[in-house]
């Protein structure tokens, strides 16, 4: 009797465990089954290489090069503004900080790795914009340069605290020996604590761009969303996620533009699926190196 | 000396960096509550919207939120637990585990917007659940199933090993040994992952961008298949859309605040539960 029961538990137990697995086939096929065929359609180089996206013009052009290269430049910007902002005060946490101080300041991070995209968006489109358009004197303050800063500043606590947790991980007696062959805290921190978390936090890097790449109000609020292909920080751009916000509600359910938009979707998802495998390959090795198991 | 000198060089750029990050996350607060504060009151919290949108409260909104949120919870708790059961208590080290796994950690990463793709094109078309906040929540739910199973299953791992000993030399099947012993134990920490993935859920916007979320409604929706106002999207769409670019500015402050105010709060007091309890282990 106890043992049917308890077969029937575990087979329950088992069942629903595949959920997460059946989501992300279904979010995979839905994306493919919605978006291949603007392939067939526009045909796949003209889609991805396409210099111009005019989706209700006629006749319509459905180019995505300008929202790609858009959602690379304000990665990349935002990648330059949170990764020396990020591992700095995760050192800085690690390393400087008492414990008191620490004990107050991690729990402040994470709590702001909270704050919701949309007040990101909106704090930038109210106040960094026109400051911008102020400070620089530019025609317009929504610019590739404000949804970098935006969004840089969004990631900033993600990257500290997976860094932070990279740090905390090398073990006690790396600083031990660093210090007791006469390296002073800096060299220490450079040349041994640094180097040994430095795969550890090669993952938060990227997590922090495959969050900055899947973004969506921020950059929606603050970008412009000028479909253009961008030549430098301050002019206006439109990245992929931003396209499917804004377009979707005006799309017609089945109709080309509507399939275009799953299939930027699909774009997306591949790319932040590989920014994923190669954070989880990293940390795994990382693990490993430390003798931290599984 | 030079050794010194970089010392300091280097202490003083790290220092330079948390400054900085404290200095920009400070200031969204500080510019939201201080505007936000200005518009906030009693009729702001309980009214509905009057005069296209340029005058009366955001109660709708906030009540849309709070459905979506609880709705998400009720789809993605049970899931989550029994799934982060049966990766600590059952999973034999297999294949199929690290397929689920990765499949975990791969769902976490997946842009918000591509869930709200997802949703539009399974619950809204296929099942046919409309723009409602039923798909809304249906979308959501999958979109913190991630963060709800690695909750659950850190603070089912954080059970020590005797308990489980304990009750199955008294004679309890496997089964009763998780029920009665090890969930209970296990379950502060679940709580503290369920409401930290609550302040996730009430900020989302683009997921229900085209699943569950509109502009106005004229009052509390009425059942689980209308549309619904919420407070993420209700800030954008004030900002986008709408004459009274001016007033419609005023009050998205007024939501911005509730809800960081909301978000905040509710994460502070996971946070804040969380050490407690870790402490209460240690000990």
């Amino acid at each position: 009797m106890y043992r049917i029961k308890e077969k029937i538990y575990k087979g329950i137990f088992s069942f629903l465990a595949f959920a997460s697995l059946i989501f992300l086939v279904g979010i995979t096929t839905t994306l493919f089954l919605e978006g291949l065929p603007v392939f067939k359609e526009v045909g796949f180089f003209d889609f991805i290489f396409g210099k111009s996206w005019y989706p209700t013009y006629e006749p319509p052009e459905f180019g995505i090069l300008p929202l790609i290269l858009g959602s690379l430049w304000v990665t990349f910007g935002a990648v330059l503004f949170c990764v020396p902002i990020g591992v700095g005060s995760a050192l800085f946490i690690n390393e400087l900080a008492s414990k008191r101080v620490k004990a107050v300041l991690k729990p402040i991070i994470e709590i702001l790795a909270g704050i919701p995209s949309i007040v990101y968006g909106f704090f930038g489109m109210v106040i960094v914009a026109p400051f911008i358009q102020r400070l620089l004197g530019l025609p317009v303050g929504l610019t590739a340069f404000t949804g970098s800063l935006m969004l840089g500043i969004m990631a900033t606590p993600t990257v500290c605290s997976i860094s932070e947790d990279a740090l905390s991980f090398v073990p006690r007696s790396f600083r031990e020996a660093s210090l007791a062959v006469g390296a002073n805290r800096w060299q220490t921190l450079t040349k041994v604590i640094f180097p040994a978390a430095a795969s550890g936090i090669s993952t938060s890097i990227i997590l922090g761009m495959s969050r900055a790449v899947g973004e969506t109000m921020t950059v929606l609020m603050v970008t412009g969303g000028a479909a253009v292909i961008p030549h430098t920080f301050f002019q206006p751009v439109r990245p992929m996620t931003s396209t499917i916000a804004a377009e979707m509600g005006e799309a017609v359910m089945g109709g080309t533009h509507y399939n275009s938009l799953f299939a930027i979707g699909l774009i997306l998802f591949l790319i932040t699926l590989v920014f994923n495998v190669i954070a989880e390959l990293i940390s795994r090795r990382f693990r490993k190196k430390l003798g931290l198991g599984r | 000396m030079k050794k010194q000198l970089s010392q300091n060089m280097g202490f003083g750029f790290l220092f330079l960096c948390i400054g900085t990050a404290l200095f920009f996350l400070g200031s969204i607060i500080y510019f939201i509550a201080i505007r936000g504060f200005r518009i906030l009151s009693w009729d702001f919290i309980t009214q509905v919207p009057r005069e296209a949108m340029t005058a009366g409260g955001v109660a709708p909104a906030i009540v849309g939120t709070l459905y979506l949120t609880m709705g998400a919870i009720i789809v993605a708790l049970p899931l989550g637990v029994a799934c982060a059961i049966y990766l600590t208590e059952y999973s034999p080290k297999s294949f199929v585990v690290n397929i689920i796994r990765m499949s975990i950690n791969n769902l976490a990463g997946v842009p918000s917007v591509v869930f709200g793709l997802f949703g539009l094109a399974i619950f809204v078309k296929l099942f046919g659940f409309g723009v409602s906040i039923l798909a809304g929540c249906c979308t959501l739910g999958i979109l913190v199933l991630p963060q709800i199973i690695s909750a659950s299953q850190e603070a089912l791992l954080a059970v020590p090993q005797s308990y489980r000993e304990a009750s199955l030399a008294l004679g309890a099947t496997h089964w009763q040994t998780i029920r009665s012993t090890v969930l209970p134990a296990a379950l502060p920490g679940i709580l503290t992952g369920v409401i930290l993935s609550i302040g996730r859920v009430a900020g989302e916007t683009a997921p229900i961008l085209f699943t569950a979320a509109t502009f106005y409604t004229r009052g509390y929706p009425s059942s689980i298949f209308s549309e619904v106002m919420a407070l993420p999207y209700h800030i954008y769409a004030l900002m986008t859309e709408g004459t009274h670019p001016q007033e419609q500015t005023q009050i998205a402050y007024g939501c911005a605040l509730i809800l960081l105010a909301l978000v905040l709060a509710i994460s502070a007091a996971a946070i804040i539960i969380r050490q407690r309890h870790r402490k209460s282990y240690e000990q």
